[in-house]
């Protein structure tokens, strides 16, 4: 525990990785740092598909003449961006990858509690993808990764159908991970390790996992109903059947604005994490941190109509929804000062980790602030379906959720891999990320203001210097995105030894080897102390170290 | 009134400044939040960096003070927040009662509008200065939005549901129009634009462009060419109501409810017959469905307003 110093042996014991080479051994693994390994790579990929996309938006964008791809195409296109990027990389990108790696270990146990489960999760996951790219391939689909009503059950000639089964069966995979953490986190808690130790990693993903438990089996029920109002014309949403148009955005947002804290409350869990690790501090206000996870996670599920000001909902129906919505941006206000006050008076190392960490408050702050434009009706009447709104969402699940991402992923790769990524690499992938994420989204705020809606192929020609702009960062923001995706992998072979604790931070998944053994830990750990006690004047000794 | 400056929009409707005016104080209190959140991480990122020989982290748990602080802070602020922007709401949400109404329909991916005159435009919409205007609209296919952002309104436009909205202009000029909700393929074309002129420069718009009739005559007409007259025809005996005086009125059910006879109703009564029937007559009425547009039951409607109207000769409500 108390090793700051790196061990330098070459290569360390058995551990997960090295046990057994066959692909057997993998395809068929029941180890949740296995799956969780699987998951990382369908994902990294996930994200290769959706970043395509994205580069094939902002290229047409260059030009307010959609000269470059037809509009049809277009459509699709930002379609798949959507959709990949939601339901295959935001939504399981941290829960998938880091939780289903480090949420065993942080409490303490051998594995999670259905370990097959876990597995017919992951496999449910390729499926969903694998339909998913098969709805692409024969046609596409052009609905929006909304799928709004009636364009999407009668009027839209895409492959609705198979994407909407295809997101149904992903929504499954979802549901089974959840439910496994909760299970795991209710019952394998390793002695000692009470509800208040626990670390807010931990705390995240249980709020999270309830979210999704909740949540996801109502869209799972609109997307079938809008299966079968395409197939059978069973009259729900389009009025040309007798059904109710709205209605499909009531249950569309029951889940989808939920969905939005299943992306960001894990990214919240990580950036505790981090700042607690490179500022050597407890959490600053730990148990409020905590419960803002849980009371975002309730409020979160009352908010859904504030998608919805200018559908015609009653001019009530829309206060209410617009002070529940004020409501749920306080408890993400209180985190963010909390992490703010955590750094006070630490002993802050700037890792890449930690890099992350601050480019991560800083851009959620911007977007947790624009969503409070957004829930003031009187403004988002203007606001709504604006470029404002892409830029809002994507300060928060860009600037959020993808930059914790990053930021969880580099702080502990060396307990994954047990090697060290090159640091100076990092940073200077952190830095381009912070400035070509503010260079692509920030123009499009002021975009949204001036009127140009989303989803537009064309656009009039005196927004062109914004768009040029956001194209260019995006250009930016892309390559700081690929070299991780580069140096990571270089790492494997080719970083140094990490050691079981290179950062010397505290929690039980730096006690255990890097990378840990199947079974995680040698002996059953016993917990004595809160999360993250370090001592009073601890200190980092970077220069004692591999990095 | 932001002329001068490239980051508004033209500001040209009776409540645009009002909401430009909350957006400028939204965009201080966001600078001021960022820039404190910013400028403390960084003083203290570079204050308490770590480096040999440093203090050390002092282990400070939390306090229920500051914790108390800053729950309370934002939240006085974005209720607030809340209540000033609400009030723009209920401007923008709630027409004066004497509103001119304008009928749009919108279908992929053109707009269709008639105004209370009886011309017709398409993706056009010519409105005169200072005075307040009511759309009604509604969408022959999928959900479609009309969005004036120099007026700072939009609205859905529903299929099978009437939504309105209103504005009044204050300032000349021609401003985009855009359709704000994704629509299919030529999403980005269902545009168009407004063009507002003073009133004396309307009214000659209004005379040289291809007056039809209004929609009140055409309906009329088409009362006629429809032959609802043969059940309606006002006379004590009639298999019809009379719609004489009814509009804006409680209308008795056969099933003991009553309704208000409005446009949702006339429009639901003449598609769907079956749904609601007045009380003291038999449901004898075939549907026009698929007979008539969505324009066609706008003229109607218009016509059977009319009737209720004691200016155009109808009989009182
Ligand atoms: C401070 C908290 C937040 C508030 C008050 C807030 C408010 C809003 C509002 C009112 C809208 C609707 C805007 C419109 O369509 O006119 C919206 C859209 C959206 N928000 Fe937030 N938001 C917050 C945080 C988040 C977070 C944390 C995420 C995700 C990580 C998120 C993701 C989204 C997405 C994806 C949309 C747009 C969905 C779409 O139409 O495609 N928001 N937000
Ligand atoms: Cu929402």
């Amino acid at each position: 525990m108390s090793s700051t110093v790196a061990t330098p042996a070459a290569e360390p014991r058995t551990n997960y990785l090295n046990v057994d080479y066959g692909w057997k051994s993998w395809v068929f693994s029941t180890d949740h740092k296995r799956i969780a390994v699987m998951y990382l790579i369908t994902i990294a990929f996930m994200i290769l598909v959706g970043g395509s996309f994205a580069i094939l938006v902002r290229l047409e964008l260059a030009t307010p003449a959609g000269d470059m791809l037809q509009s049809e195409t277009y459509n699709k296109i930002f379609t798949m961006h959507g959709v990949v990027m939601v339901f295959f990389f935001l939504i399981p990108g941290v829960p998938a990858v880091l939780g289903n790696f480090l949420v065993p270990i942080m409490i303490g146990a051998k594995d999670l509690a259905f370990p097959k489960v876990n597995l017919l999760s992951y496999y449910i996951f390729l499926v969903g993808i694998l339909l998913t790219l098969l709805a692409a391939a024969m046609g596409g689909i052009d609905t929006g990764w909304t799928f709004y009503t009636p364009y999407s059950s009668t009027y839209s000639n895409g492959q609705v159908a198979l994407a909407a089964v295809a997101v149904f069966i992903t929504g499954f995979s979802s549901i089974l991970t959840g439910l496994n953490f909760v299970v795991t986190i209710h019952k394998m808690r390793a002695p000692g390790m009470t509800w208040f130790r626990l670390p807010l990693f931990i705390w995240a993903h249980y709020a999270t996992s309830l979210i999704i438990l909740l949540s996801t089996p109502v869209v799972a029920i609109t997307i079938v109903l809008v299966a079968l109002e395409r197939l059978f014309h069973v009259g729900v949403f389009d009025p040309t059947y007798g059904g109710d148009p709205v209605l499909f955005q009531h249950m569309f947002w029951f889940y989808s604005h939920p969905a939005v804290y299943i992306m960001i409350l894990p990214a919240m869990g990580v950036i505790s994490e981090l700042i607690s690790a490179f500022s050597k501090k407890r959490v600053f206000g730990y148990p409020v941190v905590a419960f803002s996870s849980l009371a975002i996670a309730v409020i979160g599920f009352f908010v859904w109509g504030h998608h919805m000001f200018v559908t015609g909902q009653s001019t009530y129906a829309g206060v209410v929804f617009s002070v529940i919505t004020m409501l749920v941006a306080v408890p993400s206000a209180i985190k963010v000062f909390n992490w703010v006050s955590t750094m006070y008076k630490g002993d802050i190392w700037m890792t890449t980790p930690m890099c992350f960490a601050i480019a991560f408050i800083g851009l959620f702050t911007v977007g947790g602030l624009t969503g409070i434009f957004l829930g003031t009706m009187g403004l988002d009447i203007h606001m709504h379906d604006t470029y404002f709104v892409v830029a809002h969402f994507h300060y928060v699940m860009v600037g959020g959720m993808v930059t914790a991402f990053w930021g969880g992923l580099h702080f502990w790769w060396p307990k994954m891999f047990g090697r060290m990524y090159p640091e100076n690499m990092g940073r200077v992938s952190a830095a381009i990320i912070f400035i070509g994420f503010n260079m692509t989204f920030f123009p499009q705020f002021i975009l949204g203001y001036m009127g140009m809606p989303r989803r537009y192929h064309f656009y009039p020609e005196e927004w062109q210097v914004l768009n040029v702009l956001s194209t260019a960062g995006a250009t930016l923001l892309g390559l700081g995105y690929l070299l991780p995706m580069v140096y990571l992998p270089w790492s494997l072979k080719f970083g140094k030894v990490a050691g079981k604790n290179p950062w010397a931070a505290k929690g039980l998944e730096w006690e255990t080897d890097s990378p840990p053994t199947t079974f995680n830990f040698d002996k059953v750990p016993v917990v004595t102390e809160e999360a993250y006690a370090y001592p009073e004047g601890a200190r980092h000794q970077p220069e004692a170290k591999v990095v | 009134m932001w002329k001068g400056i490239p980051l508004f929009p033209d500001s040209a409707s009776t409540y645009s400044d009002a909401v430009d005016y909350f957006y400028l104080a939204l965009v201080v209190i966001s600078i001021f939040f960022t820039v404190l959140v910013a400028a403390l991480v960084v003083v203290f990122a570079i204050r308490f960096r770590t480096r040999p020989g440093s203090a050390g982290a002092v282990q400070i748990h939390g306090s229920h003070g500051l914790e108390i602080f800053w729950t309370v802070v934002p939240l006085v602020i974005v209720m607030a927040l809340f209540v000033w922007s609400t009030k723009i709401w209920f401007v923008i949400t709630r027409p004066p009662a004497h509103a001119e109404q304008y009928y749009v329909t919108g279908k992929q991916w053109m707009w269709k509008i008639q105004h209370p005159t009886g011309q017709r435009e398409i993706n056009m919409l010519h409105v005169p200065v200072g005075v307040p205007i009511q759309l009604r609209m509604i969408s022959e296919d999928v959900i479609h939005s009309f969005f004036i952002p120099a007026f700072r309104v939009k609205r859905d436009v529903l299929p099978g549901r009437y939504s309105t909205m209103w504005f009044e202009a204050t300032k000349a000029g021609t401003y985009h129009l855009f359709c704000a909700e994704y629509c299919g393929t030529k999403h980005s074309q269902m545009i168009g634009s407004v063009i507002v002129m003073e009133q004396a420069d309307y009214e000659l718009w209004l005379a040289g462009a291809a007056a039809g009739e209004s929609p009140q005559a055409q309906g009329e007409k088409l009362f006629a060419a429809s032959r609802c007259d043969t059940c309606h025809t006002g006379k004590p005996d009639a298999r019809g109501p009379d719609f004489k005086g009814l509009w804006g009125t409680q209308v008795q059910l056969s099933d003991g409810s009553s309704v208000i006879f409005n446009e949702d109703y006339v429009r639901e009564s003449i598609l769907l017959p079956t749904a609601k029937t007045v009380a003291g007559f038999q449901q004898l009425m075939p549907t026009y469905a698929g007979q008539l547009g969505e324009d066609q039951i706008l003229s109607l409607i218009a016509y059977l307003k009319s009737l209720s109207d004691p200016a155009q000769g109808g009989a009182k409500p």
